[in-house]
């Protein structure tokens, strides 16, 4: 048994850490987030220089063939920094798809472009009524000779006022939740029809709502098979809900060390709070919390690296564990920084809404145990 | 037993409720239900409106100029305003530092500040928390040194709520620093915040709010008249105007609106999505939040039994502050889970009024839930923190 990450994993978590030391720290990243495009774009280009953007790329496809375990070893070390570069709508989410579904053309065109830094692409999974359900999906694609006519709207498309590209699951075929009829299509953003509504995310990311009026395609859009996208979608959505699951657990750590911290410093009474054993207990489970995610978050990323077959009860358990331990993580960490805690100013309200945002992102605490409790035992 | 109210209590609702209905400006409250944030205008003007009405000071005495209300009276008005999702009274002026000044201050400061309390001509702040003394307010150190007919104002103080449209500030100041007690050498001093040496500086709040400020007083001389009661008294007057307002500080009326607003939401289909109600498990929430929610009215109304029959708040009002702003935030997580996806969008731009309806992002309050979620997170913080409401009751209730 060995549950150390090897060499490779190692420094690539040593070199984002010192990154995020160096060259991200909060003030950098607050003045990313208030820019335009809610990211740094030299930043973003930086990524792609280093293969960061190419860890958890196919080696078929130019990228180094990482899987689950080196996308949470990324993850928890952006999430350690607040880093609110789009490597989540990009590589886990986008490049997700295409790895998967697209054919060689569009990998050249779009994935090679994406993970060298120059393409910006979004994957609009959420439609307005469908909730947490990706197979709800009443975006229509219909069929008009070689075209197809796009009409409807997606909700809350990560990164969407910046993407060149959407990949835009339509239903082609079936019933409203049907997965089978579902195609993807690789849309771009200039499109004639395509109506963006870009705006800021509480989370200081950037998303959109985006609208079709018949905007028409043609064949050659279409990523993978007609009618057969589900798959690809599922899979993409899955690594994704891991990847904020690990940026959950870096976002968690420093949340609880920097209770830890004010705690030691703020004196009242004539005492550091940190005396107190009201609060002593209330940080020792903070901790707790902690430990646990990082444990269970360590078993779902080998679950999934093994045995794809049982990612559904690996992801639905680590997306609820992530869901509660950090809803009670970030809420005391708040609460432990008294007046401070609910400043602006202070990065730790910035480190609560993005575990706040988290919380919601591919599914609540309890839609995921819902699941797990109907999966076959 | 008896929770029913008597005909004139009946009759009393009614007309509460037809001057929430015709008389209250019907504009702020459609700004209310758009979750727009009011202007100062705003707020002066339907103080103004309930002091027309001959309420500008539910809970003040009619000698002074307030209405005199029974506890039940006062308790079916919070009900009926939260019912009209009215906003609730500007606390500083017409719940802190009146009582204080007609309980503690002299005749000329009664005839000088009260009126215009009741007629909100005078915008009030509070100035007790400082960077040093927040749990520990005894610890305060602003300082107020006497010089001849006037005070020497110098130090600072923190999370002063809409200090910005202030005139006035009432302050906890230490005027003797050789006491046996901190407590002893605090003093209550009313401030005009027009005075020279005075400046406020914006606190954003993670919502991205300007509510609260700190204020600094670099040498500010402050007339001696404007000394409440006694030196060295203000610790005890402090503590007396926490007692004074027992009832409300647990929110009952707010979250009875909220939680029946939520309740009637989930049974409407939005966006031609399956309506909440139909979700168990959400539903078993909101009915865990509802009992909650009886058992927190109870206690209040125990508490005004026993005011209403001529005795003391009985020792479980002690815990309607940690209870009630538990429960607070427990809805409003309810709510942002309710708002899915659409929690998320920080889109403040849309709270404008006339603000197109084809470019709204959500339904109703969605997109607000998320900033109430976080803004209410200060309520088991500031007015003492819950943390201290606990040490208190298992100092002064449980004894231990």
């Amino acid at each position: 048994m060995d549950l150390s990450l090897n060499e490779t994993q190692l420094m690539l978590a040593d070199s984002i850490e010192k990154f995020v030391a160096n060259d991200y720290d909060f003030e950098t990243r607050q003045k990313y987030a208030d820019s335009p495009t809610g990211f740094s774009p030299e930043v973003w280009k930086t990524f792609a220089e280093l293969g960061w953007t190419a860890v958890t790329i196919g080696e078929d496809d130019g990228g180094f063939g990482g899987g689950p375990v080196d996308l949470t070893v990324v993850m928890e070390r952006l999430g350690r920094g607040l880093v609110v570069e789009p490597f989540l709508s990009n590589i886990v989410l986008a490049a997700g798809v295409l790895q998967r579904a697209a054919d060689e053309k569009q990998k050249s065109e779009w994935l090679n472009a994406i993970v060298a830094g120059d393409l910006q692409a979004s994957l609009a999974f959420v439609e307005p009524s469908a909730g947490y359900e990706i197979n709800d999906v009443t975006t229509t694609a219909s069929r008009d000779g070689d075209a197809w006519t796009l009409s409807g709207t997606k909700a809350y498309v990560l990164n969407g006022g910046n993407a060149d590209l959407f990949i835009v699951p339509a239903r082609t075929a079936g019933k409203r939740r049907d997965e089978n009829g579902i195609t993807l299509f690789g849309i771009d953003a200039d499109l004639q029809g395509l109506k963006v509504r870009d705006y800021a995310s509480i989370d200081g990311q950037r998303a959109a709502e985006i609208n079709f009026e018949q905007v028409i395609v043609s064949d050659a859009q279409i990523i993978g098979d007609t009618d057969k996208g589900f798959s690809a979608l599922q899979s993409a959505v899955d690594d994704a809900t891991l990847a904020v699951c690990a940026e959950a657990v870096g976002i968690m750590t420093v949340l609880t060390e920097k209770t830890i911290e004010y705690s030691r410093n703020r004196v009242q009474f004539g005492v550091p709070i940190s005396s107190f054993q009201a609060l002593q207990h209330r940080m020792v489970e903070m901790y707790t919390a902690c430990e646990q995610s990082r444990s269970l978050l360590m078993w779902a990323a080998m679950a999934m690296t093994s045995e794809r077959a049982d990612s559904a009860r690996a992801i639905h358990s680590i997306k609820y564990q992530i869901g509660v331990a950090g809803k009670r993580v970030g809420e005391e960490a708040v609460q432990i920084h008294g007046g401070m805690g609910v400043t602006w100013e202070l990065d730790v309200a910035h480190y609560f809404k993005r575990l706040t945002a988290i919380g919601i992102l591919f599914g609540s605490a309890d839609w995921h145990l819902d699941r797990l409790a109907a999966l076959p035992g | 037993m008896n929770v029913s109210f008597t005909d004139e209590e009946l009759a009393f609702r009614a007309e509460v409720r037809s001057f929430f209905e015709n008389d209250f400006p019907q504009d702020i409250l459609e700004k209310q239900n758009l979750s727009i944030p009011l202007s100062r205008d705003d707020t002066v003007r339907w103080h103004k409106a309930a002091f027309q009405r001959g309420w500008g000071a539910p809970n003040w005495p009619q000698e002074y100029g307030g209405t005199g209300w029974s506890t039940v009276q006062k308790y079916i008005f919070a009900d009926e305003q939260a019912r009209a999702n009215a906003p609730a009274y500007l606390p500083f002026g017409v719940s802190m530092v009146g009582p204080i000044i007609y309980s503690f201050g002299n005749d000329a400061q009664k005839q000088r500040f009260l009126p215009d309390i009741l007629e909100f001509n005078t915008w009030w702040c509070q100035g007790y928390s400082e960077t040093g003394a927040g749990s520990d307010l005894a610890s305060l150190k602003t300082r107020a040194d006497l010089d001849g007919d006037h005070f020497v104002v110098n130090g600072s103080k923190t999370w002063t709520t809409l200090a910005q449209y202030a005139d006035w500030i009432f302050c906890l100041v230490r005027t003797n620093s050789d006491v046996a007690r901190r407590q002893e050498g605090i003093s209550f001093l009313l401030i005009d915040m027009n005075t020279p040496g005075i400046s406020v500086k914006p606190i954003v709040l993670l919502d991205g709010e300007h509510e609260v400020n700190e204020v600094h007083f670099d040498n500010v001389r402050v007339p001696t008249e404007n000394l409440v009661g006694e030196e060295g008294k203000g610790w005890t007057y402090g503590k007396v105007l926490l007692q004074h307002e027992r009832t409300g500080i647990a929110g009952v009326a707010g979250s009875k609106y909220a939680l029946s607003r939520l309740r009637t939401q989930t049974g409407t289909a939005v966006r031609g999505a399956e309506p909440l109600a139909s979700n168990r498990i959400f539903m078993r929430k909101i009915a865990a939040a509802e009992v909650e929610l009886k058992a927190l009215e109870y206690t209040e109304l125990r508490t005004l039994a026993s005011v209403a029959s001529g005795k003391a708040p009985g020792p479980e009002s002690s815990i309607l502050k940690v209870a009630g702003t538990e429960l607070r935030q427990q809805i409003d997580a309810l709510c942002l889970e309710a708002a899915g996806y659409y929690a998320l969008p920080y889109v403040r731009d849309q709270y404008v009024v006339d603000f197109p309806d084809a470019d709204r992002i959500g339904e109703g309050d969605e997109t607000h839930s998320s900033l109430r979620y976080f803004n209410d997170r200060k309520v088991s913080i500031f007015g003492g923190s819950n943390e201290i409401q606990k040490n208190i009751i298992a100092k002064h209730v449980l004894g231990l």
